[in-house]
Order: C-alpha cells, then structure tokens, then sequence
C-alpha cells in the first residue's frame, strides 16, 4: 500500500487505537507559551499531577511581551500571565526562554532555530500555528488548553487521524513572488475550509528549491486554509538546517538515516491532490476580513456576493472594483511567525534600503527572536530600518494580535506581513492587508501597494 | 465534568458562517489564569456597542432569548485561533450544545474537554431549527443521536468514544492514564541520536 509521509509518521506514533477512531498518540515536543498555559499547570497542580517529560517540554513568552522597554509590563493581566509562567516552569522543572533570554521569542520561531523541532517528530502546542514545524517533515498542529494539560501529565494526545490532500506546486517562482504568495494564492483559489481538519503535503520542484524559511512560512499558513497541519517532506535541505543547532541530535548521521524513511511513496497515496502551478503568480493581498479575502496585487476586488462579503467591505471600508492600491496604507507590520525570520527581514531591508517610508505611515519591525534581532543587528539590517524611519523592537508577537501595546488604530489600514486579517485582530478596528515583506515594505514606502514586479523586472 | 443527556431548552439562531474565535472571545479578553469568567463576553464585538453598553439589536441581548442553551449557527464555527477560551465562553455563558454545520477541528476537540456538545446538521434542518420561537423547547437527545423540534427527528453522529464521555461526564487524562504500560513500552523504544 502506498503511504504519506504523514502516514508513516503517524503510524509509528500510535500506542494504541485504530484507524477511523481516537487514536492515543505519543508527542515527542511540546512548545508551551504565558496565553495557553496558565489553566493546564493549575489543572495539573488541583490533580497532583506531574510534567511527565520536562525533557520534552519547552516553553517561551511571546503573545502578550512588550517589543519596546520589556521588563516594564504595564498591563497587569499580561504581566500576570508572564509570571506566572514563570513561577509555573520553575515549578513543574520546565525548560523556559523568559523576557530577555538569548533563546526567547515567538515559539515557531524558536522551535527551528534551537535545533528543538526535527523530522519525524510529533510536535504540539496550544496555539494554530503549530503548523509551521511540519515544513521540517513532522506532524506539528495546534491544541487546546485542556489538551496542553493532558500532554503535560502523559506526553500523549487522542487524536483521530486526518484525510491527507497533497499540494503540487510547482515551476519557477516570478520574481517579486515568495512563499507568502504562494500560500495567500493557493487559498485565494481553494478557500478558507479547503484543508478543513487535513493533514496538507506540499510537494513538487517549488518546494523542493525552496529554502527551511520559506517552507516555513508556507506551512505556517496551511492552517488559514483549515489544514490541521501543514508539512513537506524531508530532504538534505532539512538535515542541513538542523545540523549544528543548540539542541539538534549530536549523532546527526544516525538522525538523518532515522529521517530518510519519512517520505511519500507517491502521489497517489494522498486521498485528494491540488494541482499549483506558480509560473504566472503574482503578489497577493488580502482585501477583506479573512484570508480567503485575496486578490493578485494587478487584479480588482470582488463583486459582493453574500452577507460575509458585504459585512468585510463595510469593515475595512473600501468597495468593490477598488485595486490594491487605491488603500491608504498608514500603518505597516514585519514580523509575526510568518514573516519574523532573519530572510524575511532581509527581503524587507533590501527594499527599504535607501528610501524612507511615507509620511503619515508608521512602520514596525518586530524580529521573531532575539537570536534573530541580534543577527540582523550584526549585519545592519536594524539601520537600514532605522534609517527608513521605521521603529526597530524587541521579539515576540507584537501586531500580529495586539495582545501586547502594539496596536494598529481603529480606521488605520495596515500592510502587515503577519497571517490573519480577522476583524480587529491588530487592535478593535484595525483593517489589515496581508502580504508578503517585500509587498509590505513597498507599501510602507509608497504609503499605498504598487506592484513590485514591475520595480524589480 | 458535568454529564450530558438529554438538552431539553431554548435555542438561539446566530446563522452566519465562518464565525471565528476572535468574534466569540476577542482576544483583550484572554489574559486570564482560571477557566471560569469568560462568559460575559462571549460574542462581545457584537454583544456590546460599548463597555457595559449591549447592543438591543443583537439577539443574545434579547430578553426571551437569554436563557437558551442550544446555539444553532452556520458553517465552519469556532475557525481562526486555537484558543480553548471560546468554549470556556460559551459554556461560561451556559451554552450546552452548539448545532453547526461544520467546526474547525481544534475547536470541535476543545469542545469534548470542556462537556459542551458540539453537533453537526446539515443546513436543511439547522434552518427549519432556527425557526424555532423563544418560548419553543429543542430537545436535544445524546443517546439516541436525534435533535427533536415539532414534529422533526434529526438524527447526527457522534465518535463513540466522545458519546460515551459526554455521557459519563469523564476526565481524559485518567482515561489516558489507563495505558500507562503501552505509554512506558513506547517510550523504550523511542531512538536516540545521542
Ligand atoms: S506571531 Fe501571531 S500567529 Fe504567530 S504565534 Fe504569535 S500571535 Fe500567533
């Protein structure tokens, strides 16, 4: 019988259960941030239970973290939370990058970057972006609080297993066209629900040339498509980024001989395929209030066809016929675990380089760690921003949400390189346009989008 | 966890799509250590015009409607973020059963921790359902997988295993803890690069 890649995965991870029904799944990493915590360790502590695999838990701050003056929280219940995640770690002898640790910063980001996510793995947390681990050929999705909890007392979840839908996505990447686009189009065409609760391979020569980074950002928004996960398979590229990092295995050649065996047999092993083809893609942005809301940066925003349509336009305030760049944009966004990574910074500093942003536009870039601020810093990627007129912060969610004091206005249109586009999502009445950083910065210059495939041709 | 039977209550219709996460707990509401206070602001953007300002339009707010325990909404309910919160909401609030047309698989598995059951109709019947006046009773009955309204039968699925905890009301991580062997034989084998 033909097999996934998720397949084998998953069926070496089962302890008990069939096929079809609640399967008990062993987890070989859970990631544990301040939001989605707190109730499952005071869950644990009412039960007298146990963090059963320390060894096997990580945990950081990023949702709720101020990026500017960080040890000063003025928001009581966000330094509550922040406390007590600390006081929790301590406690329960969990591993924790707190406020100010070389390793803190959003967990998808740090999960990669410390060597801790590696193929094979099953990989949780109590947040949807989970996914992004799965570019690295794991089954990484999102969890629940009660679930968080359940995980810390027996390192194990009930699962039942996912229908797997592959994505074919192949031909060479236009230039001014990434991973963002790819992604942003891909559920442009298919929908918000196309991977509802689906295990998404992508695969093809797209993926195959892409670097860790971008597969990242590609996996990482499989769960604005509905997808549980999102993953591609394995490969030297894979093994070569792990290799070297903090706590990657020491025996690397036994690792990846391990690894190797994780791949898709063929195709036909997927229960549905996608077929994408990006030799004609063009830069995405969103218009509405969900993802799905997108148009290629030359196209035109759509007819309103049902209530969900009419309450976006009303939301964000622009009509139907309006083109990417009839928006004001005022405000623009870097960072987010989409986008937070050293390449995406650079994308964004190359474009910035030697312009300086609108008047009227103000401009965060929030590095997804402090691994990755102190990287871009040694290269001058924080002057080139500086420079630009742009505010260079300390790492964690920031705008993404707006848990933190890094809001977009109400009214405020933002070009944001983050991943959900949700009314109020970067603050009560912020209207957000999703799009690549190149995109992004393009806009923060020119204080509306301009299609920068005719710039860089 | 509290056992669920049989729901025989009042329903409210809140028939839009795509209703996510962030509409049924924004997220100023989340920075909170316990499980119990959310309810207040289930549904707040549209619950409320300003702090503590409801809005009479909304059908939450309506008098008749207060006391339903059966929401009857739309496609792809509880999509977006992951957060457990909206189920602590809408359990908080003193929603019992959710009818859909489809969840968000993260949602749907927060709501079998959190006792609130989560059903999925076909959209035929959920509007013949929304239907239902507010001094109308809905009578949701879990163990014979049926939604009686008038004269309807509906019948749904449910996992086995998931109708059983609902009905016993059980903790799952001492179900889990049951296979505290198979758990330790696993863990045996599991290579190590070192
Ligand atoms: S950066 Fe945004 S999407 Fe990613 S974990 Fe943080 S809040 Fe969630």
């Amino acid at each position: 019988m033909q097999r996934t890649m998720f397949d084998k995965i998953w069926d070496r991870h089962v302890i008990t259960g069939e096929t079809g029904a609640p399967q008990l799944i062993y987890v070989d990493l859970q990631l544990v941030h301040e939001v989605t915590s707190p109730q499952a360790f005071e869950g644990l502590r009412e039960n007298n239970r146990q963090v059963r695999r320390t060894d096997k838990t990580f945990a950081t701050m990023d949702h709720n973290v101020p990026t500017k003056d960080i040890f000063n929280i003025k928001d009581q219940i966000a330094r509550k939370q922040i406390d007590t995640l600390g006081h929790n770690a301590k406690e329960f002898g969990v591993r924790l990058a707190g406020m100010g640790d070389v390793d803190q910063g959003i967990v998808h980001v740090i999960g990669p970057q410390l060597g801790l996510t590696q193929p094979g793995m099953v990989i949780v947390c109590g947040d949807s972006h989970t996914a992004t681990h799965g570019a690295f050929g794991s089954i990484a999705f999102g969890i629940g609080t009660s679930e968080v909890e359940h995980v810390m007392a027996t390192q194990t979840i009930w699962q039942t297993k996912p229908k797997t839908t592959g994505i074919h996505v192949h031909g060479k990447m236009p230039k001014g066209v990434y991973a963002k686009d790819i992604i942003m189009g891909i559920i442009a065409r298919e929908g918000v629900a196309f991977g509802t609760g689906q295990a998404v391979e992508f695969y093809g020569d797209t993926i195959e040339n892409m670097s860790m980074e971008e597969r990242m950002t590609l996996c990482n928004m499989a769960i604005e498509g509905g997808a549980k996960m999102g993953n591609v398979q394995p490969d030297q590229t894979t093994f070569d980024y792990v290799a070297g990092r903090k706590y990657a295995p020491k025996n690397m050649d036994k690792a990846t001989e391990y690894w190797s065996q994780f791949y898709t047999d063929s195709p036909e092993a997927f229960d549905r395929i996608i077929d994408f083809d990006v030799t004609q893609l063009a830069p995405y942005i969103t218009w509405g209030t969900n993802p799905g809301m997108a148009v290629p940066v030359d196209g035109q925003f759509p007819a309103i066809n049902n209530d969900d349509d009419q309450k976006a336009y009303d939301y964000v305030g622009m009509t139907p016929g309006d083109k990417p760049s009839d928006i004001k944009i005022e405000f623009a966004f870097f960072g987010s675990c989409t986008n937070g990574r050293l390449s995406d910074m650079k994308i964004a500093a190359e474009a910035l380089k030697g312009h300086h942003i609108a008047e009227g536009v103000t401009a965060l870039v929030v590095p997804g760690s402090r691994t990755i601020k102190e990287e871009a810093e040694k290269i001058g990627l924080d002057k080139i921003f500086k420079d630009a007129g742009c505010d260079w912060r300390d790492p964690g969610c920031s705008a993404c949400l707006g848990m933190n004091p890094d809001q977009v206005p109400a009214g405020v249109h933002c070009a944001s390189t983050s991943n959900r586009n949700f009314e109020g999502r970067q603050g009560a009445g912020s209207r957000t346009h999703l799009a690549s950083p190149a995109m992004v910065a393009a806009a923060a210059i020119n204080g509306h989008f301009i299609d920068i495939r005719k710039e860089t041709a | 966890m509290e056992p669920i039977t049989i729901v025989t209550n009042k329903s409210v219709p809140l028939m839009n799509d795509n209703i996510d996460t962030d509409q049924l707990i924004p997220k100023q509401f989340l920075k909170n250590i316990l499980k119990v206070g959310f309810g207040k602001n289930l549904f707040y953007d549209w619950r409320y015009l300003a702090p503590n300002k409801p809005n009479p339009d909304f059908i939450l707010n309506h008098d008749e409607r207060k006391d339903a325990r059966i929401l009857i909404t739309g496609e792809n309910f509880g999509c977006g973020s992951s957060r457990e919160h909206a189920v602590w909401a809408l359990k908080d609030y003193g929603f019992r059963v959710v009818i859909a047309g489809g969840y968000s698989d993260i949602f749907y598995m927060n709501s079998t921790k959190n006792g609130l059951l989560a059903i999925v109709l076909p959209k035929e019947q959920r509007d013949i359902l929304a239907k239902a006046g507010a001094d109308e009773e809905v009578v949701v009955d879990l163990p014979n997988q049926e939604v009686r309204y008038r004269d309807d039968h509906f019948k749904f699925d449910i996992d086995p295993l998931w109708k059983n905890k609902f009905i016993n009301g059980l903790d799952d991580i001492a179900i889990t803890m049951q296979y505290e062997d198979k758990i330790r034989e696993y863990e045996a084998k599991i290579p190590n690069f070192d």
